[in-house]
């Protein structure tokens, strides 16, 4: 039996019920909500309440090098959580005993994540409106958690940032004129590392946001949370990518740069403006280098499904967004 | 000489069994996987279609910019210019290569993604400066 199946996800969970959901309780409905070779998503239900697994399986492939480990990141969420970031609960961390990998079980929010929906149903309308200042607020908070409770983390900053992109980027060997002219654009304007190195979320994007109907509910994927420039995250969810083809709408697609800074300013926050648009050329560069790394991932057999080799063809969308940050016309 | 159905009916035929019988008999990362399909095959098509015409511009465009011989391979010459940019002998002020390399992108979004917003508002605006 793989040790991926939902029937020894499932065995596993049960075991752990009481150490869940006091008193335990019957395990039901496993079923993956998404994940590769290295990690997974499970919901499930336990005695009926809606329950969240993300784990990688032992022996797995190692994490990537960026990745705060899943350990981190239940530390990382109950930190933010108590901040008053909305996060969602941890309800246990996996041990070595449990025999199911390394994860956490986390309660399972209620809303939406897929950004198409979040930017264009009609039921978030309202949502929409409120979102940008929420996310603003979420990030200020996030910044501004106590580094002497959080897990250790790697620090970064535009620099490291820019030349580790530009080392996995020559390790693709792609010819790629319009990616030297961002690498080229952005060390001529190095706005330098930030004063102070803050918690930053490093992935914090529509996508990886749970909405409803009054707005934002939860941040979820914390892995790549790192110490390092507050501004990255604010340049990072203006990617074009994020929007979901509400161009006119910077941040997400759902709302403009000024609710995102009132939100964040208003929470403790203070922007610069200027290293927002440096990280979101930096951020729109690094998002094309990471198709060309899915697809690299499944030109080795590293990852086999379909979608890891076709989105090797959604690098020339960074190409067009970088050449209308740097070259408009 | 090959017989019909051409390349692109057989790819066309293809990626409509996907779309119209596989995608609603399936759910999950199943019916996905079967769109993420149908639109790798629609990239071919394009691909073949449009890539012979926009090859040669893009040829034509490095080699005059390179101030290369025009016959020179279009992977040497984008690997050549990619050495001028990381260099810094180019730059986003040399004359003419913007302009190379946004008709160079914009001819690659044609293949890859013909509906991605960024592209789409390119296309309707130069499309609203042709009427004016």
């Amino acid at each position: 039996m793989s040790s991926d199946d939902a029937a020894h996800i499932t065995a596993g969970l049960q075991r752990l019920a009481g150490a869940i959901v006091p008193g335990g309780g019957e395990v039901t409905g496993v079923r993956r909500l998404s994940g590769g070779a290295s990690q997974q998503t499970w919901a499930f239900e336990l005695g009926g309440v809606p329950l969240v697994l993300r784990r990688a399986p032992s022996g797995g492939t190692t994490r990537g090098r960026l990745s705060a480990g899943l350990d981190a990141e239940a530390q990382l969420i109950a930190a933010a959580r108590a901040g008053g970031v909305p996060a969602p609960a941890i309800r246990h961390v996996l041990r070595p005993e449990d025999a199911l990998g390394t994860g956490f079980v986390m309660e399972h929010l209620h809303g939406e994540t897929l950004g198409r929906r979040i930017v264009r149903d009609a039921r978030f309308a309202a949502a929409r409106r409120v979102l940008a200042r929420q996310c603003g607020e979420a990030l200020a908070r996030i910044h501004a958690l106590p580094t002497q409770g959080l897990p250790a983390l790697r620090v970064g900053g535009p620099r490291a940032e820019l030349a580790l992109q530009l080392e996995v980027h020559r390790g693709h060997a792609t010819a790629r004129p319009v990616f030297e002219l961002a690498f080229q654009w952005l060390r001529a304007h190095d706005p330098g590392d930030a004063p102070r190195p803050v918690p930053v979320h490093g992935d914090f994007r529509n996508g990886n946001l749970m909405v409803d109907e009054r707005g934002l509910v939860g941040v979820l994927d914390w892995e790549l949370a790192h110490l390092g420039d507050p501004m990255e995250d604010l340049g990072w969810i203006c990617v074009n990518a994020w929007r979901f083809g509400a161009g006119e709408l910077p941040v997400g697609g759902f709302g403009t740069r000024d609710d995102l800074f009132a939100g964040y300013e208003a929470a403790g926050g203070r922007v610069d403006a200027q290293r927002v648009r440096h990280w979101e050329v930096l951020g729109t560069l690094k998002w094309g280098v990471v198709c060309e790394t899915m697809l690299q991932a499944w030109r080795t057999g590293h990852e086999r499904d379909l979608e890891k080799a076709v989105i090797g063809r959604r690098a020339s969308e960074s190409e067009i967004d970088l050449l209308t940050l740097l070259a408009p016309r | 000489m090959q017989d019909h159905p051409t390349p692109d009916e057989l790819l066309d035929a293809v990626a409509s069994f996907l779309r119209e019988q596989v995608v609603p008999s399936t759910t999950g990362t199943a019916a996905y996987h079967a769109r993420v399909a149908a639109n790798a095959l629609d990239i071919v098509r394009r691909q073949l279609a449009l890539a012979p015409a926009a090859q040669q511009r893009e040829q034509a465009a490095l080699a005059a910019l390179l101030a290369a011989d025009a016959a020179s391979d279009v992977a040497q010459l984008n690997h050549a210019l990619c050495g001028r940019i990381a260099s810094g002998a180019m730059t986003l002020e040399t004359p003419g290569l913007t302009d190379a390399l946004w008709q160079i992108t914009l001819d690659k979004l044609a293949v890859d993604q013909p509906g991605y917003d960024t592209y789409a508002r390119h296309q309707a605006a130069a499309v609203q400066h042709k009427e004016r």
